[in-house]
């Protein structure tokens, strides 16, 4: 099993490992239901190293990640990110990711479940005469504080290269930037982003500094930034309504079923892989789409459970699990798109069947 | 992590220990579990009068992350159930073994019982595990 520069960090942490993605990491340091609370309410800190880190160089950069990409980059400006897919040729997804226009580059981060083979597909379809494919993953650290405190635990450290400074970034921008933290100081650069429905930031540097950035964090923020492992992730990500690959998508399942259309720009100038089969399936007509809801029960529904609409399969939840914030066990399904709306579906949990609440979605917005 | 587990009762390799008295075992998980487990959101357990056989689920434990089935350690009728525990989990952080109890056994066979682990063994296996 692989892990991230961080590893000694989060054993002397005493946290509980897991396999993710291929990785060794923390899926909680003290209690899943504490670190949630902590990045609603505060800030959290987050170990990011697994997730893949590429860049994609030379004149033709960004024609080049447009054709393997559904968000239209080309019309990005510098210092912009945005979230997007990269499908098969039949439509499935291959990865959800985020596009980062930088000067005279660009960044992609992926799943790192999906590392290898992303790289193996760009290789493939995305690497031409004027556009270079650079794994970056293991030389840049990442390391997200997400929460509230966030901004005001890193304002001060921060010194933004792009903007004037870190509450003028914009969210889902990117800077160039410097941290003077606890005395030491780091390169790299600052984004805002996050998978919690909160505020909050990613910092990138050298691999060789993480350790330092992630102990200088701590003691500059003291108790008010807490190392939150991937279980909380997970509640935080769902509660927010973002899809986890392996669970709303996939390599056989059609992402205009998962409210993602957002992201999808079928208009732009040569298309890109998938798009046809993407739009086709859409004239088909499509056959699910994914819906939130309460589950008006304590037992949880997980990931694979079927629903019902009476003796009638009607779908099957993609992620489930307790919602700390609404207090109350939520679910994420897809659903056949000719059940109504407010039909009374059941979740069948091992032996029982347990009702299911239609929910606005996301189950979780903050206020701005 | 580790155990605090009393020698006054014996365990299961799935980690419920079981304590017998006239004939009548209780029931529970050992602290290991509960911290294993995590934050706990749910417990099932059943109803006074069920028969509960060696090494079946009598009901089951379910945290944010998983759902474990309970094992029951001898079979028998349940006598008592701690109905309590279903509005108070944190009871098993507390007081795994003492408050935590969950059921309690009439055994139909209490020689079942010397098949389990005594406390230093069920701690051997903990460490021998890490």
């Amino acid at each position: 099993m692989k892990t991230t520069v961080l590893n000694d960090v989060h054993r002397a942490l005493g946290a509980r490992l897991v396999e993710f993605g291929g990785f060794e990491m923390p899926v909680q340091y003290s209690s899943i239901v504490d670190e949630h609370n902590i990045v609603r309410n505060g800030a959290g800190l987050f170990d990011l190293c697994h997730m893949g880190r590429f860049l994609v160089e030379g004149e033709r950069a960004i024609e080049a990640v447009d054709h393997v990409t559904t968000n239209h980059v080309a019309k990005m400006k510098t210092g912009q990110i945005r979230y997007s897919l990269v499908l098969n040729e039949t439509g499935g997804v291959r990865d959800d990711i985020l596009v980062y226009k930088m000067p005279d580059k660009v960044l992609l981060v992926v799943n790192a479940s999906n590392r290898d083979k992303l790289v193996a597909w760009f290789a493939e379809h995305l690497v031409r005469p004027g556009a270079a494919l650079h794994d970056r993953s293991e030389d840049i650290a990442m390391i997200a504080v997400q929460g509230p405190k966030a901004e005001s635990i890193l304002a001060p450290v921060t010194k933004t290269e792009w903007v004037s400074d870190l509450p003028a970034l914009g969210y889902y921008k990117i800077s160039d930037a410097s941290f003077d933290i606890a005395g030491r100081q780091f390169e790299g650069h600052v984004s805002r982003t996050g998978y919690t429905g909160e505020d909050g930031f990613e910092l990138y540097v050298p691999s060789e500094k993480a350790t330092d950035l992630w102990n200088a964090l701590r003691e500059h923020a003291g108790d008010a930034l807490v190392p939150c492992g991937l279980g909380a992730r997970d509640t935080l990500r769902l509660e927010a309504g973002m899809p986890l690959y392996g669970h709303e998508l996939g390599e056989e399942w059609n992402p205009l079923e998962a409210n993602l259309q957002f992201a999808i720009k079928t208009k732009k100038p040569n298309g890109f892989i998938g798009r046809d089969a993407l739009l086709a399936g859409k004239e088909a007509g499509l056959a699910r789409e994914l819906r939130a809801y309460r589950v008006d029960s304590k037992r949880v529904a997980r990931d694979g459970m079927d629903v019902f609409d009476g003796a009638r399969a009607v779908g099957r939840v993609t992620s489930g699990g307790p919602s700390p914030t609404l207090g109350c066990n939520i679910a994420l399904a897809y659903i056949d798109r000719n059940v109504s709306t407010d039909a009374k579906l059941e979740v069948q949990v091992r032996k029982s069947r347990e009702p299911l609440v239609a929910h606005e979605f996301p189950f979780y917005k903050r206020e701005r | 992590m580790s155990t605090n587990a009393p020698d006054d009762r014996r365990y299961t390799a799935s980690h419920e220990w079981a304590a017998e008295n006239d004939g009548v075992v209780t029931v529970g998980i050992t602290d290991f579990a509960v911290q294993e487990l995590g934050d706990l959101v749910f417990i099932d357990l059943p109803e006074v009068g069920a028969e509960v056989s060696i090494g079946e689920a009598f009901g089951e434990i379910e945290s944010v992350k998983a759902v474990s089935e309970l094992l029951s350690p001898c079979s028998g009728k349940v006598v008592e159930v701690n109905t309590e525990l279903e509005d108070a989990l944190d009871t098993l952080v507390e007081s795994a073994f003492e408050n935590g109890w969950m059921i309690k056994i009439a055994a139909s066979d209490v020689t079942q019982l010397e098949a389990l682990l005594p406390a230093d063994k069920y701690a051997k296996q903990l460490d021998d595990h890490e």
